[in-house]
């Protein structure tokens, strides 16, 4: 698809810089504001003829100009999980309309227009599937009564497709002729809308380019740290290396003075590391004159009520407790212990260790704030946030500075990647609390060393696990002490492993019990949260239980699996297994598994299951004498049923694979007296090209709800290359990241 | 203070900054080119590379006073006013981005690889492109592109379409 003309792409991104909107034509925001929620409730309020009589508003999300301009609303922000592209895509088909008419929008913020406006867990594509099939389909029916009306032909034997309605004889027109017609006509009754079959796409499933290419490949403002407003300071704002601790004092008096600031000041906080810390924020005329003026702080901090948090005591306390089972049983099934007595039965015991990790999102935590003062205390407060959730932040702002909710304007803009960071709001209430004070738009952008050491990191934590096999050397007996973290006695995210994690549910006896230390690190969730840690240990272990057996890994997987079966019918979060053996099948196939290795070369399988999505991947590596890893290919099998955008899912697994190559091989955050140790990427390496292996991606398609890609390819990567250095070295890797275990990449 | 003569992307401007103040931020906050990020602020992410005299140089550690007299190019200036570079259009038709924060930084590493080396091999990509990060994990795509910008760039079309073709068929 050609979306891009070169010899008008200077003007063109002049027009994108200065409406922020809309390419080849504009229509009016006005016309949506106050527009259905859903179809069926108020949608009728929104369809609404464009005032020349010309074009047309079919719904919310659609807009129809005469020239045959298709204007669809992209509801919710992306962060490189594609949905901007996505969800369009599926309006578009079911409107029957050529992609190439389609110009995407960012909706404002305003959920009671269009609906929830966050995105995480990969569940975006499912929640909005219905919603987006039948925003297009209300659409095209309306045009084909339309098309009825002013041909006098029966709409019965009329389609829309090609951005057309068409009969069988041949006469049409055009989808820009009848939107003026098409908005005034009945809405449809969203339950009756009839949607298209796989075999009947023609935008889904294809590969569509991403929306905002071009204006990625010119560097025109796309980010939240792209924007620039009038009389706009620039912030920064100096935390506690020790995670929540407060200040005695600080040298402020002696910053101001310092060339290009403004204005520096000690805010006071809740001691909440959500919301806001105790801090100095720095107020100047540059970025680089704040970051500079930072280095002269001199802050004396209290940190009585501080983190104390260590690694290292964490990592000797989940030690001292192998071997054990934890007091708290979350899982009893059937009798393990008779299981592991019975002496015709192998066990094997194992203790896996991964560290805490940081997102690293490339574009650091930013956000530009408008505190306006208003007369009789009518304040206003806008907001350009790359956010997961952009709409939060109103009702929080509401509340923190009592500012009336309609008074606060959000602008999502996308996000330089998030991974499950930018869920979190406490660089907004920065933003905002700085730009109140000094009375002026005020963008807070965080250092690389405030990003990585104030993170909510990926928890960290230790699995005691033991399984045992009988003489068939069939898995019969699967057992846990899970060693997690909980602040405030709440589990973080993601340390949990719950009892319908892979083979529990599989098996007649089974055991899980955890101990959780308290810590107060903060920890959020980080892509496919939970299961990018449990995927590492469950399968590798398995792996270890194939290995003891005697047995062939994918064997002894499709017998655990057994019948194909769905263990709640029609709940796609629950584990099919036969999508389950499928998926692992076609991964074997198209890696050649069992084939002979050279020496120092070995496969390595692992299947997951989450996000209602089932996994396969096999790694194919080979590790020389000094340890050093080359991850040769990873063959995936996905089963996340039909895919939306073919470019933009096969991206989505093939960054998943890197991103959990990159993780594992050498990142690992440690914090001593609640300090994170680690600063900037000197510290904490990602993945460079050299080392990025090439990815053999394979979808199976199907009429199951589709779901998102965003997290689900990850958690086998770790186990499969896990599996893979075993059967190329004999070496068990039972701890990440690989350079603590010697290997380099 | 002093004033300094910063030559962009073909324009001259005289800027009353600090010397020591990087490129980055100069081209950023002060003439508004956002297409160069900030990833790391010391060199190691590649997301601020720029052209220097036509070799890739990270603005985050190359200061205005350093810069001075030197031709730069960043990310706004790299096509020739009413073209794209080829690199550009390469990772526009090949859906390299994810997020695409780092890619600009990407092109420009890129583009200054291809100006020295026509027709790089896996091995110059890799060697060129190993200071950037993509955390997205992008790089397959940005190898794919960049092969796929030098055939381009060589005026052979009908290959770059094929090479196009077969880069999408190996992914699928």
């Amino acid at each position: 698809m050609s979306r891009v003309h070169d010899e008008t792409f200077r003007a063109l991104q002049a027009d994108v810089a200065e409406l922020g909107m809309n390419r080849r034509g504009f229509f009016k925001l006005a016309a949506v504001v106050g527009g259905g929620l859903v179809l069926g409730t108020r949608l009728t309020t929104a369809a609404e003829t464009d005032a020349d009589g010309s074009g047309g508003q079919l719904n919310t999300f659609v807009h129809i100009a005469s020239d045959g301009t298709i204007t669809i609303y992209a509801p919710r922000p992306e962060m490189g999980q594609g949905i901007k592209t996505a969800l369009p895509m599926i309006i578009a088909e079911e409107l029957g309309a050529r992609w190439e008419d389609v110009n995407v929008v960012t909706a404002p913020v305003d959920s009671a227009s269009f609906g929830g406006q966050g995105a995480g867990g990969s569940t975006t594509i499912p929640r909005e599937w219905n919603r987006m099939r039948q925003l297009g389909a209300s659409a095209r029916e309306m045009l084909i009564d339309a098309g009825a009306t002013v041909m006098e032909l029966p709409r019965d034997e009329l389609v829309a497709a090609d951005s057309t309605v068409r009969h069988g004889s041949g006469r049409f027109m055009t989808f820009g002729q009848l939107a003026g017609l098409a908005a005034k006509q009945s809405v449809p009754d969203p339950d009756g809308l009839v949607f298209k079959s796989r075999d009947e796409y023609t935008i889904l499933g294809k590969s569509m380019t991403g929306v905002d290419n071009l204006e990625i490949a010119t560097g025109a403002a796309l980010f939240g740290i792209d924007t620039r407003l009038p009389n706009m300071l620039y912030a920064a704002y100096q935390k506690c290396p020790a995670i929540g601790g407060r200040i005695r004092s600080a040298n402020v008096e002696e910053i101001k003075t310092l060339p290009g600031v403004v204005d520096a000041f000690v805010l006071r906080g809740n001691d909440d590391p959500r919301q806001l810390l105790d801090g100095v924020a720095v107020v100047g005329t540059s970025t680089w004159a704040v970051f500079e003026a930072r280095k002269r702080l001199q802050i004396e901090w209290d940190e009585r009520r501080a983190s104390k948090d260590s690694w290292a005591q964490i990592k000797a306390r989940a030690e001292s407790l192998y071997g054990q089972r934890g007091r708290d049983v979350t899982l009893d099934k059937g009798n393990v212990d008779d299981v592991f007595r019975d002496n015709k039965n192998t066990t094997l015991a194992a203790f896996y260790e991964y560290p805490f990790v940081a997102h690293l999102c490339m574009e650091p935590m930013n956000c530009t704030a408008h505190y306006r003062r208003g007369e009789r205390s009518k304040d206003s407060i806008e907001l350009w946030l790359p956010h997961q959730f952009p709409g939060s932040s109103i009702p929080l702002l509401s509340r923190e500075f009592n500012v009336a909710e309609e008074r606060i304007t959000v602008h999502q803009t996308r996000m330089g990647g998030s991974f499950g960071r930018r869920v979190f709001s406490e660089y907004v209430l920065e933003a905002v609390t700085i730009s109140e004070r000094v009375n002026a738009p005020v963008k807070l952008t965080w250092s690389r060393e405030d990003d990585m050491r104030h993170d909510f990191f990926r928890v960290g934590g230790f699995q005691s696990i033991k399984g045992a096999v009988d003489p068939s050397g069939k898995l019969v007996a699967f057992e846990n002490h899970f060693v997690g973290m909980q602040t405030g006695g709440r589990p973080v995210s993601g340390s949990s492993f719950g009892p319908k994690q892979f083979p529990l549910q599989n098996l007649d006896d089974g055991f899980v019990s955890r101990t959780m230390f308290g810590i107060n690190t903060p920890c959020g969730p980080w892509r496919a949260p939970g299961s990018n840690t449990n995927a590492f240990v469950v399968q590798s272990f398995l792996s270890e239980m194939a290995h003891v057996a005697g047995r062939d890994y994918v064997e002894f997987l499709l017998e655990i699996l057994g019948e194909p079966r769905w263990f709640e019918p029609a709940n796609v979060q629950s584990l099919n297994t036969g999508r389950a053996a499928d998926v692992i099948r076609l991964a074997a196939e198209k890696s050649g598994w069992g084939r002979e290795m050279p020496v120092g070369s070995g496969l390595g399988l692992a299947f997951y299951f989450c996000h209602a999505a089932h996994v396969a991947e096999v790694a194919e590596v080979s590790v020389d004498a000094n340890k050093k890893l080359t991850v040769h290919r990873v063959t995936a099998a996905v089963d996340v049923g039909p895919i939306v955008n073919m470019s933009g899912a096969l991206s989505q697994v093939e960054g998943s694979i890197i991103d959990g190559l990159s993780t594992m091989v050498g990142q690992k955050i440690t914090m001593e007296e609640g300090r994170v140790q680690q600063t900037n990427f000197h510290q904490y390496p990602v993945l460079r090209m050299p080392a990025a292996p090439p990815v053999d991606v394979h979808f199976i398609q199907s009429d199951y709800t589709p779901t998102g890609l965003g997290e689900p390819a990850l958690p086998p990567l770790a186990p499969a290359v896990g599996n893979a250095i075993f059967a190329a070295t004999g070496e068990r890797v039972r701890k990440m990241p690989l350079t603590e275990l010697g290997f380099s990449v | 203070m002093a004033q300094f003569e910063l030559e962009v992307n073909g324009e001259t401007h005289r800027l009353d900054v600090p010397g020591e103040m990087p490129v980055l931020w100069a081209l950023r906050d002060v003439l508004g080119l956002i297409g160069t990020k900030f990833g790391c602020g010391i060199a190691q992410c590649g997301a601020c590379t720029v052209h220097l005299d036509g070799v890739a140089a990270r603005a985050c550690v190359l200061s205005v006073a350093g810069a001075a007299g030197k031709a730069i190019t960043t990310i706004e200036g790299l096509g020739n006013g009413t073209r794209l570079h080829p690199v550009q259009r390469a990772w526009i038709d090949l859906d390299v981005a994810q997020c695409g924060y780092c890619q600009s930084g990407q092109i420009m590493s890129a583009a200054a690889l291809l100006a020295d080396n026509p027709a790089p091999t896996d091995a110059d990509i890799d060697a060129a492109m190993v200071g950037n990060y993509c955390r997205c994990g992008t790089y397959n795509r940005i190898r794919a592109a960049i092969h796929s910008a030098a055939v381009q760039m060589s005026g052979d079309e009908a290959s770059a379409g094929l090479f196009y073709d077969a880069a999408r068929e190996v992914r699928t």
